[in-house]
């Protein structure tokens, strides 16, 4: 127990997800929820479609007023945090890591793999195809969502932006199916986090020790040959 | 302890599990549980942070929202470019007649008297002396061919005309350095806006709509009409014009909704 506290705290060794990973995941989930559960609230006030109206009880911010008000603080969390983490992809290398390479073969093989239930977790630090697409392709989601975003509160000084989405009313729909595709990506995340729970502990514990080079050279050089057999495992 | 059922699913084994299974994995259900209260905590603690009630005091949530909101006042007053236009539009891209919207409803609107009507002019202004319905409309017109787009979501295109608010401020007397520009109305609402956007070439004090005098349920007969922002911060039926440093607030800004709410 104590080589495993040691190995914790040394900072050359690197977990399959770093601390500022998980902060900035869970920082997501929260502006996300604020996000969704608000913008419900303010999208009920005029609906773009007639048959849906969010129930009161699952939005955020009671009246008109107050749901505006938790949207316009979330934007700041929702958006500074992905700036950060679109940052911390690029200069640490893990967008190309992690979830580069996509070849459309992979994907196409891991999909069949999952419908008859055969794909294999045992490396959860390596992202199969279809979680590569699916992290890929919300990431842009989310971008998108920002650029309709900021296309709906400034339509006359980011006009050129709104002019992406043809109209102001283009934006909301384009924000609208953002924020559709955002929950659907969030069902789906949810439950198989929950399928395969130790994707869920890695993103609160910091998940298995990576690996590498470097950590193997570490490994051979102070720790004994027992953590690395448990390492394999 | 087997519980006993009527009749044997199909997902019950037939074979009942062995319990010491679980005895021998005591250590992994331990950790699993851990992971459930540990799981339990993070979204309590974040349902919460998103209700903002009970669990914090609900007075300290709802200042954090309106000092957020007061920072994106001075947000939006940053991306405000004096010198940016609205889009315009063509006259047959007009809506006729306008949708209304007030904090009541339309059957509710309680025309204004033109003969009695007057514009009380008070504040930083040079000359006060109140201004009559023909003067006003007597003022050199512009017109404005905008989308007027409502807080709520919805979006029309109107063509409105009448004197630039700039023009009339200059006229006047009024300290264009001043921070706000208030407006009261006949029907005890009321908006105020900085003075960059009062002093916008598309910001105006409409008199008609589609060369037409406005009618009664839109504002007759002065109005607020600015390009560069929300359908609520443009006053209908004013009847007063401040120039003030001290904050003014509004009939919905001082119920919540953002001050600046510029487009």
């Amino acid at each position: 127990m104590s080589e495993v506290a040691i190995r914790v705290r040394s900072p050359s060794v690197r977990r399959m997800h770093p601390l500022a990973i998980r902060v900035m995941h869970w920082t997501n989930a929260v502006a996300m929820i604020i996000m969704i559960g608000s913008g419900w609230k303010i999208y009920n006030d005029e609906v773009l479609f007639g048959w849906l109206h969010f129930p009161e009880v699952i939005t955020i911010g009671g009246e008109a007023q107050g749901a505006l008000q938790w949207h316009f603080l979330g934007m700041w969390i929702f958006t500074l945090n992905l700036i950060c983490y679109v940052i911390y992809g690029l200069v640490t290398g893990r967008f190309w890591r992690k979830l580069l390479p996509v070849w459309p073969h992979q994907v196409i093989a891991d999909t069949r793999a999952a419908l008859r239930f055969r794909l294999g977790h045992d490396d959860v630090t390596k992202y199969n195809a279809i979680q590569r697409t699916l992290y890929i392709g919300i990431i842009l989601i989310m971008i998108v969502q920002i650029m309709s975003g900021l296309a709906i509160w400034k339509p006359v000084q980011f006009q050129e932006i709104t002019a992406l989405f043809y109209d102001f009313q283009g934006a909301r729909l384009v924000h609208f199916i953002g924020m559709a595709l955002i929950v659907l990506f969030l069902i789906v995340h949810v439950a198989l986090a929950l399928v395969v729970p130790k994707t869920l502990a890695a993103m609160v514990t910091g998940g298995p020790v990576l690996d590498e080079d470097q950590n193997r050279a570490k490994a051979s050089a102070d720790v004994s040959a027992e953590n690395d057999d448990h390492r394999g495992g | 302890m087997p519980i006993r059922t009527p009749s044997q699913s199909m997902f019950r084994p037939v074979q009942p599990i062995d319990q010491s299974v679980l005895d021998e994995n005591r250590k992994l259900i331990d950790e699993i549980d851990r992971r459930k209260i540990l799981r339990g905590a993070v979204s309590l603690g974040a349902l919460s942070m998103l209700t903002g009630c009970n669990v914090t005091d609900r007075n300290a949530v709802q200042s954090v929202l309106r000092a957020v909101s007061e920072w994106n006042d001075g947000v939006q007053a940053f991306l405000f470019n004096p010198n940016k236009l609205a889009p315009t539009y063509t006259e047959a891209q007009v809506l006729r007649p306008p949708r209304f919207n007030a904090y009541y409803g339309i059957e509710e609107v309680k025309p204004v008297d033109v003969a009695s009507w007057k514009l009380e002019l008070s504040g930083r202004i040079a000359d006060k002396r109140p201004w009559s319905a023909q003067q006003m409309f007597d003022l050199p017109e512009q017109e404005l061919i905008v989308r007027q787009i409502c807080v709520e979501g919805w979006d029309y295109i109107g063509q409105w005309s009448g004197p630039n608010l700039k023009q009339f401020l200059e006229r006047v007397g009024a300290d264009l350095n001043a921070k706000y520009v208030m407006f009261r109305c006949a029907d005890d609402y009321s908006g105020s806006i900085d003075m960059a956007t009062a002093l916008h070439p598309q910001t105006i004090l409409a008199t008609k709509y589609a060369k037409e005098p406005i009618t009664d349920p839109f504002g007759f007969p002065l109005r607020l009409r600015t390009s560069t922002k929300l359908g609520f911060k443009n006053p209908k039926w004013i009847t007063s014009i401040e120039v003030t440093n001290t904050y003014p607030g509004g009939y919905w800004e001082d119920r919540g909704f953002n001050w600046h709410s510029g487009l």
